[in-house]
């Protein structure tokens, strides 16, 4: 068990779990939190989690844990860690089963005070032009030879299909498709189960939202992502389904006689890894980013049915229903990227799991609308709770890695949740509040109430705090739709 | 219709085999114990289908066998959970009779599936997070966590 004794206060915001903590570390811990969020982490298991994930061969700099953390399984949720490339790892588990699992945000013109009356009109075609639920099927269907160029093309096959614009492509992390993606390297399994999921939320903590801008923070930023104070906004939240859950199920299965090749000792089978130059580490690499082109295509498909709902509902109603796209983040990534660490430019594979990519202005890889503000980071908060838009810093980019916070964060079993929920008068509670809500499963609900969830204005106080993300705009929700 | 089959939540924790809900702040954690092997990957299986609200038509089972290989039997208990995963999503069916027998690095399991009529919750995988089989008095315990 870790003790606040065990930790060095760097400021604030910054705490560290120095390496000598245990033996077998090869980094420190970097943690993003205020000392009252370290405080309500110290019964589970998050910062244990952050230390095994310390062990792992090849890492550089520091494990980072930002402040939305939790327990996962290996590796703790609002994890991020460098491994040194080639010769470092890469390990499944510690960018998870969701792989691509992300947040896309779609702004709009729409006033909330000239639709409120359609709200609940629009919460139904949501929920019919966006396929839900567990196992759900979604809205394309793919061959298993048309799926290999989703996994190759990502977004930009979207784009050939008629789901998507340049303008949407250019506002993706990566705009949309991860290089080296290799088909060859997903099981057969993996496909039979991705091939009917394109296009489809899933169940779970996925959901659309649909929010209004409540709250500008910085006017020239917002602005240029089209934010408007008291104008609609929609959320999207998933990601690469049974294809990517199936993959990265594959590559642990594997990995668990890979370390035994390579003469990995770890403190949990769920961190498994393989050098990111050998046979092993090339082929998840290739299979995982398969994965990742799959979530970035589906998202775009589901901002195409949503923006289908939207039109439904609005068109004649309203004079411009049309969203556009803001940007659209993985949080569940691994990625080849080059920092400044310890003092000199390295390419390392960036593991982040429950944390988001927030890279500073004048980064590579942003588009030139927004090379001026940095690179808008979406936080999605618990279901009835805001929802926050900021920008990643220099500070970013000189101390998380180009990382940050994902979400509110849960605090709460969904064991417990159920118990002290129910999902019905949750509903009520909402609509009751002005929340239009559409859920598969009264149950489902119950396990994603706000109460099981941290307060995502603290946690966006701790990564401004700590800045390494900048505050753009609150977001209200009006509208939620759950799988 | 035939009548629906509801995996208990409720199980009496002094049996000599069973399952519990383990509180966990993200995901799922289950407690499983039983007096042999066989039975824990049996009751590790049932705690599964119960936690994510599984309800089987009674109306039309059928026989199936599941085979499987691994190199420990953390790795046997993963694969075989979900085997009965992939059952449901690929195929909407749950085991309702389960019946395991382990060799070595081998599993072999027959099943009476039936038509998943409801379920309330998805899984997405079951994980090795601290997996680990052990013999405490007698009787096989493991906790498995399930990324949901």
């Amino acid at each position: 068990m870790i003790s606040l004794q065990d930790l060095v206060k760097i400021n604030k915001y910054e705490w560290e779990i120095p390496q000598s903590f245990r033996q077998d570390m090869r980094v420190p811990v970097r943690i993003f939190a205020s000392r009252d969020m370290i405080e309500r982490v110290l019964d589970e298991k998050s910062l244990e989690q952050a230390v095994n994930a310390a062990t792992l061969p090849g890492l550089v700099g520091r494990v980072l844990v930002m402040p939305d953390m939790h327990q996962g399984y290996g590796f703790p949720i609002g994890g991020v860690a460098a491994t040194r490339y080639p010769d470092g790892v890469i390990s499944p588990g510690a960018i998870g089963y969701d792989i691509n699992c992300g947040v896309r945000l779609l702004a709009s013109q729409i006033e909330l005070e000239a639709v409120s009356g359609e709200l609940d009109a629009l919460a139904s075609a949501l929920n019919a032009h966006c396929p839900s639920g567990v196992g759900g099927k979604g809205a394309v269907q793919v061959s298993e030879k048309e799926l290999e160029r989703v996994c190759l093309e990502g977004s930009r096959w979207a784009l050939k299909q008629g789901f998507a614009s340049e303008q949407d492509l250019r506002r993706t992390e990566e705009f949309g498709c991860l290089a080296g993606a290799d088909p060859t390297k997903v099981s057969k399994r993996a496909k039979e189960r991705g091939r009917p999921q394109l296009g489809s939320l899933g169940a779970g903590n996925h959901f659309i939202e649909v929010d209004v801008v409540d709250q500008i923070f910085d006017a020239e930023a917002a602005r240029v992502m089209g934010l408007a104070e008291g104008c609609l906004a929609v959320q999207i939240h998933c990601g690469s389904r049974g294809f990517g859950h199936q993959i990265c199920q594959d590559y642990v299965d594997d990995f668990q006689a890979a370390v035994k090749r390579y003469g990995i000792q770890l403190p949990d089978k769920e961190l498994v890894c393989a050098p990111l130059n050998s046979p092993e580490g090339r082929d998840y690499l290739g299979a995982m980013r398969c994965a990742a082109n799959f979530a970035f295509a589906n998202r775009q498909i589901l901002a195409h049915s949503a923006r289908q709902a939207f039109e439904e509902v609005l068109a004649g109603r309203v004079k411009n229903w049309r969203l556009h796209q803001v940007y659209d983040i993985a949080h569940n990534m691994g990625k080849l990227e080059t920092h400044e660490i310890d003092g000199k430019l390295q390419k390392v594979c960036v593991h982040r799991k429950g944390a988001t990519r927030a890279f500073g202005p004048g980064s590579p890889g942003l588009p030139e609308e927004y090379a001026a503000i940095g690179q808008p980071v979406l936080v999605p908060g618990s279901m009835g709770t805001a929802s926050w838009v900021l920008v990643g810093t220099q500070a970013s980019m000189e101390r998380s890695l180009g990382s940050s916070c994902h979400g509110a964060g849960r605090v709460m079993s969904r064991a417990k949740a159920k118990k002290t929920v129910w999902g019905s008068q949750l509903r009520d509670e909402l609509e009751a509040a002005g929340i239009h809500v559409r859920a598969g499963s009264m149950a489902g609900l119950a396990e994603e109430a706000p109460q099981a969830y941290k307060d995502v204005d603290a946690v966006v106080e701790a990564v401004a705090g700590a800045e390494i993300a900048r505050k753009v705009a609150r977001l209200r929700p009006v509208a939620v739709i759950k799988g | 219709m035939g009548c629906k089959i509801l995996y208990t939540e409720i199980m009496d924790h002094n049996a000599a085999a069973g399952y519990r809900e383990i509180d966990h702040t993200a995901d799922w954690e289950l407690a499983v114990w039983a007096d042999s092997l066989p039975e824990l990957f049996r009751q590790a299986a049932l705690g599964m289908y119960a936690l994510s609200g599984v309800r089987v038509s009674g109306a039309d089972f059928q026989a199936q066998t599941i085979t499987l290989q691994a190199s420990s039997l953390e790795g046997l208990l993963v694969k075989f959970l979900n085997e009965l995963l992939y059952l449901g999503e690929d195929q909407q069916k749950a085991a309702q009779a389960i019946e395991v027998n382990l060799a070595g690095d081998k599993l072999h399991a027959a099943l009476q599936i039936g038509t998943i009529a409801a379920q309330t919750k998805g899984i997405k995988a079951v994980t090795y997070h601290n997996l680990s089989i052990r013999q405490e008095g007698g009787i096989f315990r493991v906790n498995v966590i399930f990324d949901v």
